[in-house]
């Protein structure tokens, strides 16, 4: 996952320049990221990931830098794992398979 | 309107007529009724003529008092007509009812100083023989333009720098420092340019040619020290003395031989000038109009809307993807500099429609939100203060939800991305640039893909530095608005506005635009109002809006300010992408050598995917395109454009 992300934001931001980027540098300090582009990097873990970012979620604690977007995504991963075994647990017996 | 060239030749040799012929053959398209040259000892002028006014008599270049004035002249004198009765009560005799003979007589009459006399845009060049001088001005807001190089033992102007480059001693390079300026506000700063060695006469001065000498003399600036003098005038009171002032400033600048004509973007601005030369006219007038595919950016709705209210005659033209990409590379040889948004091009087909329509003359709304806090920039700066004061509010920092309402990637933003996009800080506040920073750091980001070689000449340069030399001594001392709109003002508007978007894309279509918001008496008023009275809490052009009640539809009056804009990178990318393919390949590029050939191959990807792309990616695509067009068409294949007539006129 840190290889994916780092590829994307290599790809995306610095055009390839690989060098510039280590795993916790912060993109807005850096200038890496703009805030116009944000939304780039949104959407692309949206669609690779599964994952749905909501607007309370679009603070730089979780998206600034690799590091910081990969501890975001497990998490994420991991509540929508635990979310659904929740809910079925709460299901009336009769809808379980 | 109309094209001027001219040499001066400060050895002993004798002036090259040929080599005259071939530079206003150049820039044939800006005067395509007739051309004249006129040479006298040391000095050559020339000229290509759009005829407006004084059809028969308004042949140029000319002279008087047995050729002891000469002048080659481009743009309009609107005040013409009161300065020839004022020149004639003194004894002036006249042989033309043209502007440019008052413009001689007035330099005959006063001398260096007479362009603070002149209501008008212009550029042009007097050739005074009795004192072997050459004096050019340039009008105050540089609605008009005007170059200049020089040579071994000559000077050399003209309207356009390909008149320059036909001579084949003018060096034709790109000059780095202009392009890293132009990377960063979107325009050179005066009197650079982005060719090595050309420079531009800067909006508001004069110069003169003395033998080997240059001197270069600001006559007028924008004052926006005061803000505060209007004494105890209410409200009402200014909005009706602007209003009389627009409606006068209107009124001169229908003074033509032509039928004049007027664009309409469906805004205030361009609707408030279509109202008031409806009402000045007395009669029906003809507009244009650019629409777009895109509903985010196609303001139809409106433009029809006032058309139907004013009942003007109105055409538009629909400005598709392809039609962006079918006419950039001809935009960039008309701009003469590269271009970070693509918005030049769809006006550079509006000036179209209105030439095949017959059209000569149009006006047009420029200026309004430089002067009267119509730009989102000044709102910007506005809440960026409010918020600088208290930074660690909690609420203050929610206005900037405010800003940008059409632009979907700044309104998406989370608040904590927005503070740090337009970071302020209270020390930031006293800075020279506060209003700027923001816009010019996230347009600079785009040097990333110039190449390490660029780069490497770069590492001295700084953009925003060179700009403190330029500044009016008082700057320090201003309003951070007024600070906001002398920088609109004074750099983008003529180095972008009222060039790439103006007469540049105009001229290519022998259409001279005409600004009533740029009139001097209008703008100096403007300069002096409080900025309480430009934008009201958050409402922009406040008072404007009150002076032009009842004369727009107040569905017009009253709506949020619309940028123009048109499709971006995206043009370059729907159906078939050759353009880019061809421009934008890694070996053009590398052998280029201004840009980085991995990076802009990597930014093509980005685009090419479908992937979403950012306000920056959309600027870097623009411009290191249109960079690539310049070094293709003026480097490249120097010499052969196939628009390059000759004049060889015995005149």
């Amino acid at each position: 996952m840190l290889q994916t992300i780092r590829r994307f934001v290599i790809d995306n931001y610095l055009f390839g320049e690989e060098g510039q980027l280590g795993d916790e540098d912060s993109f807005m300090e850096t200038g890496i990221i703009d805030s116009t582009g944000i939304l780039e990097l949104v959407r692309f873990l949206e669609t690779t990931y599964g994952i749905k970012v909501t607007d309370e979620e679009l603070i730089p604690d979780n998206l600034d830098s690799v590091s910081k977007i990969v501890s975001f995504i497990l998490a994420k991963q991991s509540d929508s794992q635990q979310t659904p075994h929740d809910c079925s647990s709460r299901l009336p017996e009769e809808t379980r398979p | 309107m109309c094209g001027i060239a001219g040499i001066l030749q400060i050895d002993d040799r004798p002036v090259n007529r040929e080599r005259l012929g071939q530079m206003i053959g150049a820039i044939r398209y800006r005067g395509p009724d007739d051309a004249g040259i006129y040479s006298h000892g040391p000095v050559g002028l020339a000229h290509a003529r759009l005829s407006i006014i004084d059809l028969i008599g308004g042949h140029q270049p000319m002279s008087i008092a047995q050729d002891a004035l000469a002048i080659t002249f481009n743009g309009e004198i609107f005040n013409y007509i009161e300065l020839r009765n004022e020149l004639i009560a003194k004894g002036h005799r006249f042989t033309s009812s043209s502007d440019t003979e008052v413009l001689l007589h007035l330099y005959q009459e006063e001398g260096e100083r007479c362009v603070e006399r002149l209501n008008g845009q212009w550029a042009f060049a007097i050739w005074d023989a009795a004192r072997q001088r050459l004096f050019l001005s340039r009008d105050r807001f540089g609605v008009r333009p005007l170059y200049y190089t020089r040579l071994d033992g000559e000077f050399l102007f003209a309207s356009e720098i390909k008149a320059l480059l036909t001579c084949p001693q003018v060096p034709c390079a790109i000059d780095l420092i202009g392009l890293d300026q132009l990377f960063t506000f979107w325009a050179t700063i005066p009197p650079r340019t982005v060719f090595r060695g050309i420079n531009q006469l800067p909006p508001g001065c004069s110069m003169v040619v003395h033998d080997e000498q240059i001197t270069i003399t600001p006559y007028w600036t924008l004052d926006l020290a005061g803000q505060i003098e209007h004494g105890s005038a209410t409200d009402s009171q200014l909005a009706e003395e602007l209003f009389e002032l627009l409606q006068d400033a209107t009124r001169i600048r229908l003074r033509a031989d032509v039928p004049v004509g007027a664009y309409l973007s469906g805004g205030i601005d361009s609707t408030v000038v279509a109202a008031l030369a409806r009402k000045s006219a007395g009669h029906r007038i003809k507009t244009f109009s650019i629409t777009f595919e895109a509903s985010d950016i196609d303001e139809s709705r409106f433009q029809h809307e006032a058309s139907a209210f004013l009942g003007t005659s109105h055409s538009s033209i629909r400005c598709r993807h392809e039609d962006i990409v079918g006419v950039f590379s001809d935009v960039i040889w008309h701009t003469e500099q590269p271009i970070l948004r693509t918005a030049p091009a769809p006006l550079y087909l509006l000036s179209r429609l209105a030439h095949d329509s017959g059209f000569k003359v149009v006006l047009s709304g420029e200026g309004a939100d430089e002067l009267f806090g119509g730009y989102d920039i000044f709102k910007e700066t506005k809440i960026r203060q409010f918020w600088g004061r208290r930074p660690a509010s909690r609420w203050r920092p929610l206005l900037l939800k405010r800003l940008y309402p059409y632009l979907p990637n700044i309104q998406r933003q989370s608040l904590e991305y927005l503070k740090h996009f337009f970071h302020v800080t209270p020390q930031a506040l006293s800075g020279p640039f506060f209003s700027h920073l923001p816009r010019w750091e996230l347009t600079a980001r785009t040097k990333q893909f110039f190449s390490v070689s660029t780069q490497a000449e770069l590492a001295e340069a700084d953009a925003v530095s060179s700009l403190l030399r330029d500044l009016p001594s008082s700057y320090a001392t201003w309003p951070l608005f007024a600070k906001a709109e002398f920088l609109e003002s004074r750099y983008l508007l003529p180095g972008y506005i009222l060039s790439s978007q103006g007469d540049r894309v105009a001229m290519a279509h022998a259409v001279e635009g005409r600004y009533p918001f740029l009139d001097h008496r209008v703008a100096t008023f403007a300069a002096r109002l409080p900025a309480s009275l430009k934008m009201k809490v958050l409402d922009q052009k406040y008072l404007l809006k009150q002076a032009v009640k009842g004369l727009i539809p107040d569905s017009i009056r009253t709506r949020t300010k619309q940028p123009y804009r048109a499709p971006d990178g995206i043009s370059f990318f729907r159906g078939h992408d050759e353009f880019v393919g061809d421009l934008l390949s890694s070996q053009r590029i590398k052998q280029d050598g201004v840009f980085d050939p991995r990076a802009t191959d990597a930014l093509v990807r980005k685009f090419r995917s479908g992937r979403e792309t950012s306000v920056k990616d959309n600027m870097a695509l623009t411009g290191i395109l249109s960079t690539t067009v310049l070094l293709d068409r003026f480097m490249h294949r120097r010499g052969t454009d196939s628009r390059i007539t000759r004049v060889q006129l015995n005149h």
